[in-house]
């Protein structure tokens, strides 16, 4: 059966992962891995009940190939958060990108979203980064959402080919306001949220 | 072919931000390494347990539910079921995509599929627990999918009142 790779789960983890700040903080394993761990068990014991042990080293060896092919892209990812974090001026990006940055800072967090190279491998450690160096939730929500509607790197290699260029182009056309109105939206809900700014 | 020129781009520019990252000072490079490749360590447990799992999930769940909820001229109905499946669907994006295609050929509505597809976008549950939350404070992931929420309707209002695609 899957191994779970849990220590103990001391309470002690979900305290941490209930107060996290915009840090680079690294996060024990909390409740979300153990909710995933365990729905992964429970779908490993059906397909083996249906297909058998074959079936479940089959999958098996097709994830593991994935997984294998995205680790680089992974560390790749990780280092360009870091870099980013250490490169990029605080004061800069908080002016850029920052709660008071008003429609040019959503802009430009929509477009760096639609540019950076890569997957979520890479879009979520620059994403984390530039919380950390005072980028605002705004702008971060702009940027994961225009990188997962309109970048362009899924668009071309997956939605083109499998649903054709006439639905792929008119979807992304359709989705060009929409980083920038829920980067506005959160911003909206952020500030009544949290008036003091964030939560210790 | 695509994925190496995406993968030229990804190492290019770590190269280039590696050579600035240098030029402040070697300690600056190698501190900056050295976070880099703990946020990496730290990661891959969690990426394993979810790209190795995401195939049992997919395996289990029958890909015609999914389909099914997208029905023909289902209407705003139509869209809320689609937004749900989206966010139920499980795996990457060739199963997004393909589930997608599957019911624009079972004759589902663009508009509907369009909200799948923004909605499975936006917020595939999976996607948030396996690559989100490892990656970026828990609590900023949930906002941001709780602000997303709209979207997948606006998407689709936006598809029916152009009448594309």
């Amino acid at each position: 059966m899957a191994e779970l790779p849990l220590k103990d789960p001391a309470p002690a983890d979900d305290a941490a992962d209930t107060a996290p700040r915009p840090g680079r903080i690294r996060k024990p394993i909390g409740w979300s891995m153990i909710f995933l761990a365990v729905l992964v068990a429970v779908c490993v014991v059906l397909v083996w009940r249906r297909d058998g042990a074959d079936g479940v080293l089959q999958i098996l060896f097709s994830d593991l190939e994935l997984f294998g092919g995205i680790l680089p892209r992974v560390l790749a990812g990780c280092l360009l958060g870091a870099f980013i974090a250490e490169i990029l001026p605080h004061e800069k990006v908080s002016r850029a990108l920052g709660p008071n940055s008003g429609l040019k800072g959503l802009l430009i967090g929509t477009a760096f979203g639609a540019i950076l190279p890569g997957g979520p491998f890479t879009v979520y450690p620059v994403a984390a980064a530039l919380l950390t160096v005072g980028a605002d939730f705004g702008a971060a929500i702009a940027m994961v959402v225009s990188w997962t509607l309109i970048g362009y790197g899924r668009a071309i290699v997956w939605e083109l080919p499998i649903m054709g260029t006439d639905f792929t182009l008119w979807r992304i056309v359709i989705s060009l306001p929409l980083p920038i109105l829920a980067g506005a939206l959160g911003r909206f809900v952020y500030i009544r949220l949290y008036p003091k700014g964030a939560p210790p | 072919m695509s994925a190496l020129i995406v993968d030229i781009i990804l190492w290019g520019s770590v190269a280039v931000l590696g050579f600035m990252s240098f030029q402040r000072g070697r300690p600056v490079l190698v501190s900056s390494m050295r976070e880099g490749t703990l946020d990496f360590i730290n990661i891959v447990p969690r990426i394993a347990l979810g790209v190795i799992g995401a195939g049992y999930i997919a395996a289990v769940i029958p890909s015609e539910v999914i389909t099914g909820w997208l029905g023909p001229d289902s209407g705003w109905l139509g869209v809320l079921m689609a937004t749900v499946a989206g966010a139920a669907t499980p795996g990457g994006p060739v199963i997004g995509f393909s589930l997608g295609a599957v019911a624009m050929k079972a004759g589902a509505g663009p508009p509907q599929v369009i909200a799948y597809v923004t909605a499975w976008a936006l917020f595939a549950f999976q996607r948030l627990i396996l690559w989100e939350i490892p990656f970026m404070p828990e609590r900023f992931v949930w906002f941001r999918a709780a602000v997303s929420l709209p979207f997948p309707f606006l998407a689709a209002a936006i598809a029916m009142a152009i009448g594309k695609p």
